[in-house]
């Protein structure tokens, strides 16, 4: 894939930076009024880590209690509220916002375009977030708490056993959907028409075509959602049955309803984590991707596939025989195209010439720990096992090694990789390196663990749990604190970054860096490729 | 800075999308009669017919001997009573039968009662063929009623050879609160 382009264009572009005929309003307005994609990128990337906070300290709240076998420090219900809240915030304010703000950021600059498409829905689709989550968040301090059914607010429990603050969260639920899903048609618009001369859809970075795929996810699914939130809200406020067997309904169906969203969404939150490795193995294994047409093929196949698997969640419902074999064989089919691409990875950096810069350091780190995550998925997608392992601490270790070691290393990864080119710094290398092994430690002693206890017979979302859990659970616990603390060396780098602290780079930042991102100055300039670069 | 074209362009396709979206959202809701559609036609789930069966030239299979358990049970909340007057039976295929149910309202108040039944296996349930149920509608009962409530039903002889045994299960919901005004009266 070749990506240069006309130098002499970017050129021009240099001497505007700075005295553009767009006048930026200073201070809260330039924010506020934005329209500009590097400015909304920023807002969401800091929104997200600003949740990844928030939604951490509930962590560390689970984690103290769980310190020791007891009820001591919450509780149960308070227990139950960090459970669901600290989910739903890590998924709808963390890793989604997060990868918005890299699509905002990269995919302009990728396909040479000078913006999004659709600048003004931009503003809109990032400024309902903070409301979504203000909602959401206030719900705690009222009456009754917070929502605290779980995330997946299985009926009756978000129905017939939830207090009136329910209405909260069906209303923050409603935004974040359809901040999600202006985001999805703007980052699809932009793709299809914003694309710059000769970048044909088989020479686009791969970054951008996972999210492609994600966009259209997002714009499927999301709506199933918001119809399920508003089931609940109509089956515990207006008196409908959806859920309710008295009247006719049916609580499994809930269950259907919400994994038919639910497992699209759980690719919604990996797909773009696999463009981003996918940009930076190259890099810095000097060499091309290895099968870049058979990453876009499994990209695309494994969304598809997510449509018809949703069922392995709900094993123990009582399916008949037939369903389960089906939804087993189709989940382990997924194993395939996702194999694909951790072959493709490792073929990339076979006899290539390897450094071990921070980003490519999360990136190896992905791939072998997200493996981990993929393989116990697909432990837990043998029917039989299942009936084991459902709801028990396997099931936790498994998700958290697939979204915290593959979805947030990955972004970890992508800030890294891309935070020269933002401010035109680089980074405290040292900080990053401490962040990394930090991190990288203490993740496996919080969540190794937990595939024991799981197999052992911990259930999750337990504000308690049997003597014999009582070690592990201390060492979970202190991996835990350990991680969250590993966060704040992120934090301060993050800080002297964006006071613009460190050593200047060149435009292309990495030696082995390819792409148009690439080619412009470092900082990127305010606007970027107002005249389209031409893809040879 | 995008020019006329492309922004037309770009409005067509957020039309198009939003279609989807919207498409999407009404998908949601068609799940639900989808899924009962499909529970029905597949007779998976465990739910049976809830419309009376009509028992007319039924050959009754005597090779055969189904057995039928029946279990009852009251949901969270209801106060009443409930129990089955037959603990088990055993039936030919396209035999008729009839099981008394007895229930009485214990709480000091008139309350409204809806028994949803559920059949395990669940493949067993498209062969239950109800004539005639407490279950087709809702039962009022005053504070300190007892009734027998009776229900006629017979196995289908198409049941596959494989299914020799299977469990009824009725729970009974307390309504009061939603009930409709016509069975109040």
């Amino acid at each position: 894939m070749t990506t240069a382009t006309d130098n002499t264009h970017i050129d021009d572009h240099h001497d505007d930076d700075g005295h553009h005929e767009h006048h930026i309003p200073p201070g809260l307005k330039r924010w506020l009024y934005t329209t500009n994609h590097k400015d909304i990128g920023t807002l969401y990337l800091w929104f997200a880590f600003i949740m990844f906070l928030i939604g951490g300290a509930m962590a560390m709240v689970i984690r103290a209690e769980l310190f020791q076998p007891g009820l001591q420090i919450v509780e149960p219900n308070f227990f139950n509220q960090m459970t669901t809240v600290h989910g739903l915030i890590m998924v709808f304010g963390a890793v989604m916002p997060a990868f918005t703000g890299l699509a905002n950021w990269l995919v302009p600059m990728m396909i040479g375009a000078p913006d999004m498409a659709l600048p003004r829905m931009n503003n809109w689709s990032f400024w309902i977030l903070p409301f979504a989550f203000l909602i959401l968040l206030s719900s705690l301090f009222m009456e009754g708490g917070g929502p605290a059914f779980g995330w997946t607010f299985y009926a009756p429990l978000s129905t017939t056993y939830s207090n009136d603050g329910t209405a909260l969260f069906v209303f923050a639920v409603h935004i974040m959907g359809a901040s999600s899903i202006m985001g999805a048609i703007n980052v699809i618009v932009t793709i299809f028409n914003m694309r710059a001369p000769g970048m044909t859809w088989m020479k686009m970075p791969l970054f951008v075509w996972t999210w492609l795929i994600t966009a259209f996810l997002l714009i499927a699914v999301m709506p199933v959602l918001a119809g399920a939130v508003t089931m609940v809200l109509t089956d515990k406020f207006f008196g409908t049955s959806f859920f309710d067997a008295a009247g006719g309904g049916d609580p499994v169906m809930f269950q259907h309803i919400f994994w038919f969203f639910g497992h699209p969404e759980v690719y919604i939150m990996i797909l773009p984590a696999f463009g981003i490795i996918s940009q930076i193995i190259p890099t810095f294994a000097r060499k091309p991707l290895f099968g870049y047409a058979s990453m876009v093929y499994a990209t695309a196949s494994i969304a598809l596939l997510s449509f018809i698997v949703w069922a392995h969640h709900m094993f123990t419902t009582g399916m008949p025989v037939a369903a389960e074999l089906f939804f087993m064989f189709a989940t382990m089919l997924i194993s395939v195209p996702t194999g694909v691409k951790v072959f493709n990875w490792v073929a990339t950096m076979w006899r290539g010439s390897m450094t071990f810069e921070v980003p490519m350091l999360f990136a190896i780190a992905f791939i072998v720990l997200f493996t981990i995550g993929g393989l116990s998925g697909l432990m837990l997608a043998i029917v039989p096992v299942d009936f084991q392992y459902h709801d028990t601490y396997f099931v936790v270790a498994h998700f958290h090694y697939v979204l915290v070691t593959g979805a947030i290393f990955s972004i970890m990864a992508a800030v890294y990789y891309w935070l020269p080119k933002w401010t035109g710094k680089m980074f405290h290398i040292g900080l990053a390196k401490w962040h990394f092994w930090c991190s990288l430690v203490s993740v496996n002693v919080l969540f190794f663990p937990m595939h024991f206890v799981g197999l052992a017979g911990m259930p999750r979302r337990i504000p308690d749990y049997a003597l014999q859990f009582a070690d592990f659970n201390k060492w979970i616990s202190i991996g835990g604190f350990a991680f969250g603390l590993s966060q704040l060396i992120f934090l301060a780098l993050l800080i002297k970054a964006c006071k613009k602290q460190g050593d200047p780079v060149s435009n292309q930042v990495w030696e082995g860096a390819e792409g148009l991102e690439w080619e412009i100055p470092s900082p990127a300039p305010y606007h970027s490729f107002e005249t389209p670069p031409v893809v040879k | 800075m995008s020019e006329p074209n492309t922004q037309k362009k770009n409005s067509r396709m957020v039309v198009k999308l939003l279609a989807i979206v919207v498409g999407m959202f009404g998908f949601g809701f068609a799940l639900v009669p989808l899924y009962d559609v499909l529970c029905d036609a597949l007779g998976i789930n465990g739910k049976p017919s809830d419309t009376a069966a009509v028992y007319e030239a039924v050959e009754i299979d005597e090779s055969r001997l189904i057995t039928v358990d029946f279990i009852t049970r009251t949901n969270t909340g209801m106060p009443w009573e409930f129990r089955s007057e037959t603990r088990q039976v055993k039936v030919h295929p396209g035999q008729l039968n009839k099981v008394n149910f007895y229930v009485k309202n214990s709480a000091k108040t008139e309350i409204v009662g809806q028994a949803v039944p559920s059949i395990s296996p669940g493949t067993a349930a498209l062969y239950m063929n109800k004539t005639e149920c407490f279950c087709f509608e809702q039962q009022t009962l005053k504070a300190g009623e007892e009734v027998l409530m009776p229900m006629q039903f017979y196995v289908d002889p198409q049941i596959p050879e494989n299914i020799t045994y299977f469990t009824l299960q009725y729970t009974l919901y307390n309504v009061t609160a939603t009930a409709d005004v016509v069975a109040m009266n």
